[in-house]
């Protein structure tokens, strides 16, 4: 299963962004690999539809959960019926290396 | 000229059922053909006539216009008509619809997550694995403000006014106080 959380940096000391459409790269997770991987949101400086545009970066990358801070107002509706699940962690202080960690524990 | 893209149309409640037969001694010789009605349109009947709900509230809560409403409701009337008169099954399947998930909350790791697929039960949180979960109830007013802000800016395009920008309000939303110009955010092209 893949999980991606949104993240200021392409490292795993990176911390969590707190925005899902304008956050500055999409760190993709594989929970049975452990693989990482780091995409860079091309949809910072977009005028208007950052977050549905993220929303199909993640779903080609067949994600099934994100993680990310807050989730705009037309997100819901897509990922609903995408079934992907939102995680809201309103923690800016989270680095992304904890995240990964508590998702292996989980599992 | 490609039509719009429909609108996703929230359903509350899918049904519990599939569909109808219809039955009687002659159901075997006549068309057999179900007639398919689409998740939006019980949706909307379900809320106009079950619930009781007029039109206009009924829009509201499947996220549609009123008019989009009607136009969903008349179908459905159209559709069932057409089954009963001539005998024929009822599939409820398809539309472009989707089913609203609910909202948990987890105490141990203080996350927010929701529930996508109905039909299994949600016990652990999917971030920390903890069995401490309850349901949320999302009120905006009662979110915490110290998320609400970023250190973004909307400009004014025409006379270069800058304003802070406000969490959750897209900057082309917003007015310029000075020359009532429609605000862009700061850093995007051709500003």
């Amino acid at each position: 299963m893949k999980v991606a959380i949104t993240s200021t940096g392409n490292s795993l000391e990176s911390f969590i962004d707190q925005r899902f459409g304008r956050c500055v790269y999409f760190v993709i997770y594989d929970t049975e690999s452990k693989g990482v991987e780091y995409i860079p949101n091309p949809n910072i400086d977009a005028e208007e539809g950052a977050g549905p545009a993220s929303v199909q970066l993640v779903a080609s990358k067949n994600a099934s959960k994100i993680i990310s801070g807050e989730f705009g107002i037309k997100i819901k509706s897509l990922l609903d019926s995408l079934k992907i699940q939102m995680i809201m962690l309103k923690e800016p202080e989270k680095r992304i290396k904890e995240i990964i960690e508590m998702l292996n524990q989980n599992n | 000229m490609s039509p719009r893209i429909k609108t996703l149309r929230k359903v509350l409640n899918p049904p519990i059922i599939k569909g109808f037969k219809p039955y009687g001694p002659d159901t075997e010789k006549i068309n057999s053909l179900p007639v398919y009605l689409l998740f939006e349109e019980y949706e909307a009947l379900r809320l106009c006539d079950y619930d009781k709900s007029n039109h206009h509230k009924a829009s509201v809560m499947m996220g549609i216009s009123r008019p989009t409403f009607t136009r969903i409701y008349a179908s459905a009337l159209q559709k069932i008509a057409i089954a009963f008169v001539e005998g024929r099954q009822i599939a409820i399947e398809g539309g472009k619809v989707y089913f609203d998930s609910d909202w948990y909350e987890c105490v141990q790791c203080n996350c927010n997550f929701n529930n996508p697929e109905r039909d299994k039960k949600i016990e652990t949180c999917p971030l920390c694995g903890s069995k401490k979960i309850s349901n949320f109830i999302f009120d905006n007013a009662s979110e915490s403000p110290d998320v609400k802000h970023c250190n973004d800016k909307c400009i004014c395009p025409s006379c270069m006014y800058e304003l802070e920008h406000k969490y959750g309000k897209p900057c082309n939303q917003e007015i310029c106080p000075k020359c009532g110009h429609l605000m862009k955010r700061k850093g995007t092209p051709n500003c």
